[in-house]
């Protein structure tokens, strides 16, 4: 049942190049994370605003990022922007795509804070004399970051794991895209795999835990 | 005039592909639910032996999905079972699901004051029967809307199970298009019918948690 020698030795030599990879999917993630956040943003406030067409664009994209895959969503800006005339690379294809999503599910975790940061708060400022925009930015935002804290850790973490969706559109410097180039050299898929899938583990685990350290520091008081 | 290659031959194409998503999600939520209901109740009713449990789903909710398909998929092949790729995909998706759904059972058994627990038990009820009659009922409300977030989730990451040979909704538009050459039309109808699925599951949700809500 049992005739399958495992070969870890051999397996090792690639981690050098894995890690790597591991680190064009921190960068990758991280840089979705951060365009993400700042879309979301807008988008947050685009889907407070009166104004029809704003709300629209802000509803419909949370709505579209929300349900459809994210796999799909990559695949609409790899191959349905390429029938356009416009040929992105893949990895552009993957960051966009999981920015788009990022955005989606972050907006709805900032509506949901938005919610928790007290009226009063604005009027106070907005009574202080701060513009609208000020207000925003010095009174709202910072509490909000604050309460969505743990949540955007929890995104970060998505994010990274869905950096590893790229190598289906051919990415090939990602974790999982040096891992399935080794794959297809070697056909060692299992002990390829397990070392991706430790390296992974290990990244969620890091930004976990920074996540828990930041927290310590920033909110202390 | 706007002129297509897609008959309506792919269109019967894709619902087939969509089919075997739902199957996939249906399979996957079905040991998920079951799973994840016991191993969330044994997180929330006894959290210090249950602990080594706790670490092995984290590891599940750690590692990319994409991943653990290749991995099952080969650990699969070298041991000798004989399944088809839609089983391996049931089990990764419904191993995956549990993983998820521990946490959403033990945070709504954890939301059940242990004040209520001590009176049932005080007016008379056995353990099992204040579990069933009045923790699960009360934690039950608490975990649906969490339930039902799975349950989209995983009709959404369906999609990866491309990756092992199934031709689902994903990879039916995929191969439409290499046939027919128009990704955008292909795509956005995939689109259209993964949203309309989503949107279904979470009006009938919605419904059923509004129904819910009408005894509390």
């Amino acid at each position: 049942m049992f005739d399958y020698t495992f070969q870890w030795r051999a397996t090792l030599r690639a981690l050098p190049d894995m890690l790597a990879g591991a680190w064009v999917t921190f960068e990758t993630a991280a840089l979705s994370m951060i365009f993400g956040v700042l879309i979301a943003l807008a988008l947050t406030v685009m889907r407070e605003t009166r104004h029809p067409l704003l709300r629209g664009i802000g509803n419909g994209w949370v709505s579209i990022a929300r349900n459809t895959p994210s796999l799909f969503q990559i695949y609409i800006l790899y191959f349905g922007l390429g029938s356009m005339g416009l040929h992105v690379s893949s990895w552009l294809a993957l960051l966009a795509g999981i920015t788009f999503n990022n955005a989606g599910y972050l907006a709805e975790n900032f509506r949901g804070g938005l919610k928790a940061v007290p009226g009063t708060q604005v009027r106070a400022a907005r009574s202080l004399g701060m513009s609208a925009f000020q207000a925003y930015r010095m009174i709202i935002v910072p509490q909000l970051l604050r309460i969505v804290f743990y949540p955007l850790s929890n995104q970060m973490v998505w994010a990274v794991l869905m950096t590893s969706l790229g190598v289906i559109v051919g990415l090939n410097n990602d974790l999982t895209g040096v891992t399935q180039d080794y794959n297809v050299k070697t056909f060692r898929t299992f002990e390829y795999f397990t070392i991706a899938a430790v390296l992974y583990y290990l990244i969620a685990k890091a930004i976990v835990a920074t996540a828990r350290l930041m927290a310590w520091r920033l909110f202390r008081y | 005039m706007f002129s297509t290659g897609f008959s309506w031959n792919d269109l019967l194409f894709l619902l087939n592909g969509a089919w075997i998503t739902l199957q996939l999600t249906c399979w996957a939520i079905l040991l998920g639910t079951f799973a994840g209901l016991v191993f969330g109740l044994l997180r929330a009713l006894l959290p210090r032996a249950s602990l080594p449990l706790a670490w092995v789903l984290d590891v599940f909710r750690s590692v990319p999905l994409l991943i653990q398909f290749v991995l099952f998929n080969s650990l699969k092949s070298i041991v000798g079972l004989n399944i088809s790729a839609f089983s391996v995909g049931c089990i990764v998706l419904g191993v995956y699901a549990a993983a998820y759904f521990t946490e959403i059972v033990r945070g709504g058994v954890l939301s059940v004051p242990l004040t209520l627990r001590r009176a049932s038990r005080s007016l008379g009820l056995s353990f099992f029967q204040d579990l069933r009659w009045i923790v699960l009922p009360m934690a039950s409300r608490v975990a649906f809307p969490g339930w039902l977030n799975l349950v989209l989730g995983v009709m959404k990451d369906t999609a990866l199970v491309m990756w092992i040979g199934i031709v689902e909704l994903l990879r039916a538009s995929q191969t439409i298009v290499t046939r027919i050459q128009e990704p955008l039309l292909v795509l956005c109808i995939a689109g259209l019918i993964y949203y309309v699925m989503s949107l279904v599951v979470a009006r009938l949700g919605a419904r059923l948690e509004r129904r819910w809500q009408e005894n509390d």
